[in-house]
């Protein structure tokens, strides 16, 4: 088994550039007065030369970035999720994807695990809004391992990618000896045929726990980790649907427009079956510490296998 | 400059403008108004100014240019044209539909253009992230970005211009096209962005103010610009919007009204006239 690392995303995505950055001279990164936070602090300790701090001037920032990668650079700008793909959504859509830059974009602080700061920094529509620009890459990695990878996939993707990271530290679950990031395509962690449960992000560990503790109870689920959002991997939800009938999607976000959202507009046109989504249901958070919040609007083991436990027994 | 070469620059800006009508007449839409006060500018930026090589537009060490208020490039794309970016036909394709001259300006189709935009506001920053790329990797070209008067009202202009300033991006130069109108009315009635050359003073930036028509003072504009070490530029280029078509001049209703048949024979005559004139005193 693996070493198991217990890092918020954000940590691993600064972490992830510094490596990448020691031997791509052409990576810049931007970041609007939040370097602590979303942890580009790291790289800007160790190539102070090539990170910009734009100040707290997200549209700018956006706008700059597009200016170096049509000059020649790799930047990675980074926020928290709520200014990056709110403040910011115009520039991105405008300066970035429209003239189709190669520029990154990292929103940090996503979702409601932003705890204690409460509903104006917990962004929950940030998958919504990115997914919504023509040719946006949507990436939301699920632990350390996969945020690494991720990173340098979305370095190596000639285009505009968006990519999410957490505040919360989370313990990581894939192991980096067998893991291969691909992307746009989902990975399946837990094997099963009663019923499928696609998470992303944040709660997929989450949701292996609570695919692991229903084995026990005798339900069969799969669990399928998407961890790009855009392209989504329709063959793997098609399979899953197909071959199970029944979905539950997971995600620390509103249930509109996310991943349930995706994985919904793949099934209605390919293979109807029903979708139960589990996330924020259209309503803003609160403060809290992270993981209260997480167990309050339902995205813990408990209530994922509750769900679970409850679709498969009412309807099978 | 000699009055040859002064001449030369007014018998371009006059065919600038002839595209930006024929542009907009055969786009039935578009913005004649804001192309016509640009048009000097754009002409001698590209003619006189800029370090460019149209068979090669991407060439890595150019100078780039990003028309930030990018509405106004029916005379941009009519320049470009006439420096041999693409041919001049193309204009009377503009805006349609697969044409290579979209609505507004598209780095991806266009040769000759280095940044898309049209969102106003938005331009200046590439335009500084292009000179910080510039600094970084010890380039020396020059970067120069196009304002309007009432995008002057937008944020993220004045978020842009505190960063060139900030980061000591002597490699940039904004130019504001002060025609004094926008949609609704006059920038002064709408905005009130004045007084813009403190605005621009406050915020670090060694201000020019000169007769946007004139190549004379561009000249000496630009040359001070260059010659400015540490800190951005702007010119604010007070200018006279649907300049040289008599009946567009000074009026707000031609922003982005396109010309009739009738309007259209009546401007192309008085520059067809004026382009005579110019001529015969080559």
């Amino acid at each position: 088994m693996a070493q198991v690392i217990n890092k918020a995303t954000r940590e691993s995505f600064g972490l992830a550039l510094c490596e990448l950055a020691k031997t791509h001279d052409d990576i810049v990164v931007l970041d609007a007065d939040l370097a602590a936070a979303t942890k580009t602090g790291i790289f800007k300790k160790e190539f102070p030369e090539r990170f910009i701090n734009c100040g707290i001037a997200e549209g700018n920032m956006i706008g700059v970035a597009a200016g170096l990668a049509a000059a020649g650079k790799k930047p990675f700008a980074a926020s928290f999720a709520m200014f990056a793909t709110g403040r910011a959504f115009e520039q991105i859509r405008n300066s970035v994807a429209y003239p189709k830059l190669n520029v990154k974009i990292a929103g940090s602080h996503a979702g409601i695990s932003t705890g204690e700061d409460g509903a104006t920094h917990q962004c929950i529509e940030d998958i919504a809004i990115m997914r919504a620009i023509p040719g946006m890459v949507v990436l939301n990695p699920a632990d350390h391992y996969e945020m690494v990878e991720a990173v340098k996939a979305a370095y190596e993707y000639n285009g505009p990618v968006y990519i999410r990271l957490g505040r919360l530290a989370i313990d990581s679950f894939n192991d980096p000896d067998n893991y291969k990031f691909e992307l746009g395509k989902g990975i399946t962690l837990h094997e099963g045929n009663d019923i499928t449960v696609i998470a992303t992000g944040l709660v997929v560990n989450e949701s292996l726990k609570a695919v692991k503790a229903l084995e026990a109870k005798g339900i069969n689920a799969r669990l399928i980790n998407i961890h790009t959002i855009k392209p989504i991997d329709r063959e793997i939800i098609i399979k899953a649907a197909k071959e199970t009938g029944r979905i539950v999607t997971v995600e620390e976000h509103n249930v509109i427009g996310g991943l349930g959202d995706a994985v919904c507009d793949v099934v209605s046109s390919e293979c109807p079956v029903k979708v139960t989504k589990i996330g924020v249901n259209d309503e803003f958070g609160y403060s809290g510490p992270a993981k209260q919040l997480l167990e309050i609007f339902g995205l813990c083991q408990s209530n994922i296998e509750k769900v679970v436990e409850d679709i498969v027994k009412n309807e099978k | 400059m000699n009055s040859a070469e002064k001449l030369q620059l007014q018998i371009l800006a006059c065919k600038s403008r002839m595209g930006a009508i024929i542009g907009t007449f055969n786009a039935k839409s578009g913005h004649p108004g804001g192309s016509l006060s640009a048009a000097d500018i754009y002409t001698y930026l590209y003619y006189k100014e800029m370090n460019v090589d149209p068979t090669n537009p991407k060439w890595a060490d150019r100078d780039r240019f990003v028309l930030s208020k990018g509405h106004c490039c029916p005379s941009l794309y009519a320049t470009l044209a006439l420096k041999g970016y693409f041919d001049w036909d193309e204009l009377t394709k503009l805006r349609h539909v697969g044409a290579m001259l979209q609505g507004h300006p598209d780095m991806k189709g266009t040769p000759g253009i280095d940044m898309s935009s049209g969102s106003l506001g938005q331009g200046v920053s590439a335009a500084c992230g292009m000179a910080l790329a510039g600094k970084m990797d010890n380039k020396s070209y020059r970067v120069y970005t196009l304002l309007g008067d009432g995008e002057c009202e937008e944020g993220q202009v004045w978020e842009a211009a505190m960063f060139a300033a900030h980061k000591n991006l002597d490699n940039i130069c904004f130019i504001v096209d002060c025609n004094g109108l926008q949609i609704d009315g006059t920038v002064e009635e709408i905005g009130g962005i004045e007084p813009l050359d403190e605005k621009f003073k406050a915020f670090g930036f060694n201000v020019i103010k000169v007769n946007g028509h004139d190549f004379d003072q561009l000249e000496s504009a630009f040359e001070n610009a260059k010659s400015t070490e540490g800190k951005p530029s702007v010119i604010i280029a007070s200018t006279v919007k649907g300049k040289d078509v008599s009946f567009m001049e000074n009026q707000v209703g031609w922003h982005g009204t396109a010309p009739n048949q009738e309007q259209y024979e009546i401007a192309m005559g008085e520059l067809e006239a004026k382009l005579k004139e110019l001529e015969a005193l080559v």
